[in-house]
């Protein structure tokens, strides 16, 4: 049975893949973000939207520098939340 | 009507509020260079398809770039001289010429004060500079306000002008496709029948490094260094420190953090819902952070109007500029909600009960 943090982890993959305009089934929260072939300047921007509009939360960019890992940004943000 | 307090709930986030009365933009026109860029085929240093999808993305698919011997002035003297034909305006009534740019024609004197020499005005006009970006043009219209608040000043020409064209290199990614060139003359004028207008302005300054020129200014002087182009990141973007440089991701960070609820301060401010007004204009940066913002504000999209795509981000002029090329004849009676945000870095917003509005044809030179 799935816990909850998993169904949360599941749908901030989702959130990521369709702002990057990827498919979720490859990622993990071990995939390194910054490594995936559709991760540049434009999609940062894409992933900044995504975080302010499903969890109202902003990561400041020299924060964001040292996330490498899904799991690391979804850390990033439960941290941030309201 | 006069507010004589503000309340306490809308000061809580201390911002700068303003409110004034019988003030208003009674004409408006613009110049833009005729040397259009098709940001398509603007590929001489990247690759088409990354071009394209930059293009895609920001929604800028032209520009204007003034030549070599044109400048924010030569554009702000065309859109001024348009209307003043336009509106039978008696020169000698200007009493105030204000000058928003960061790109003039010098460090000194004053761009303003060429122009009152150049569009044949009194010497009683008080002529200044302002130093300001993508907030400018609210700026500008608060100290022409301020001035005009109490009936000594006749008229007041507010022009706002850039030339960001010469400002970003062509080999940074991170700008190159963005910036264009164009100039307004706004009229403003106090008449007893006109209403109340907001303002709410703000600034800071920690984040100075998010939009910049680094060099040409005394900190760091124009030298044979600093004209020299450089190789400034990992993915090769060229640029020297002459030119301008901004950090997209850290400027879309701030916009989102702070413009909502900017926006939230000012219909306070003039005890108006969001449903109460009939046009949002925003400064033009690109078309996916004006896009968000629209989402996140819940705003429709026949309220938000965009020239973008033909103009691209020009900074103090791009909300004139918008209202000159999209609201022609549409704006009489309606109450308008103007938000200007970027280098500083600075945010503006203000709320205008426009009365009639006189909008010229765009001029082209």
């Amino acid at each position: 049975m799935e816990t909850n943090f998993t169904i949360m982890e599941k749908n901030f993959i989702q959130h990521f893949a369709e702002a990057i305009e990827t498919d979720a089934t490859h990622l993990t929260m071990e995939t390194k973000f910054r490594e995936l072939p559709e991760w540049d300047s434009l999609a940062y921007l894409s992933v900044i939207a995504m975080i302010d509009e499903q969890f109202d939360v902003v990561i400041d960019g020299n924060d964001f520098k040292k996330l490498n890992t899904l799991q690391e940004l979804f850390d990033a943000i439960q941290l941030r939340k309201r | 009507m006069y507010y004589t307090f503000i309340d306490d709930r809308v000061n809580q986030k201390k911002m700068a509020q303003l409110i004034f009365n019988h003030l208003n933009i009674t004409a408006l026109s613009a110049a833009v260079p005729s040397n259009t860029i098709n940001n398509l085929q603007y590929t001489m240093h990247f690759p088409a398809d990354e071009v394209r999808e930059i293009v895609e993305k920001t929604g800028i698919y032209q520009r204007r770039f003034a030549p070599p011997d044109m400048t924010a002035s030569d554009l702000c003297f065309a859109a001024a001289n348009k209307l003043i034909e336009d509106n039978d305006i008696d020169k000698t009534e200007i009493d105030l010429l204000l000058f928003v740019s960061q790109t003039p024609d010098y460090r000194m004197p004053a761009t303003s004060v060429c122009l009152q020499d150049r569009l044949g005005l009194g010497k009683h006009t008080i002529a200044f500079d302002i130093n300001m970006g993508c907030s400018g043009f609210i700026y500008g219209l608060v100290v022409a306000f301020a001035l005009m608040q109490q009936g000594y000043l006749r008229k007041a020409l507010l022009l706002d002008g850039e030339t960001r064209s010469k400002v970003y290199s062509p080999k940074d990614r991170k700008t190159a496709f963005l910036f264009g060139d164009a100039g307004v003359a706004a009229l403003i004028e106090r008449k007893e029948d006109f209403g109340s207008s907001f303002f709410s302005l703000n600034s800071d300054g920690s984040k100075e490094n998010l939009i910049k020129i680094d060099a040409g200014g005394y900190r760091m002087p124009s030298s044979v260094d600093t004209v020299k182009e450089k190789v400034v990141d990992e993915y090769g973007n060229i640029r020297s420190d002459e030119n301008g440089y901004m950090n997209g991701s850290e400027v879309f960070n701030f916009v989102i953090s702070e413009v909502p609820s900017d926006i939230d301060t000012i219909l306070k401010l003039a005890n108006v819902q969001k449903s109460d007004i009939d046009y949002f204009i925003f400064h033009q940066a690109n078309d996916f952070m004006n896009n968000y913002l629209m989402k996140k504000l819940k705003l429709q999209k026949e309220k938000v109007p965009s020239c973008i795509r033909y103009f691209g981000n020009t900074s103090s002029v791009s909300i004139p500029l918008t209202i000159v090329t999209q609201l022609k004849n549409q704006l009489d009676g309606k109450k308008i909600l103007l938000s200007g945000f970027g280098v500083g870095m600075t945010w503006a917003s203000c709320i205008l009960d426009i009365n009639q509005l006189k909008i010229s044809d765009l001029v082209e030179i």
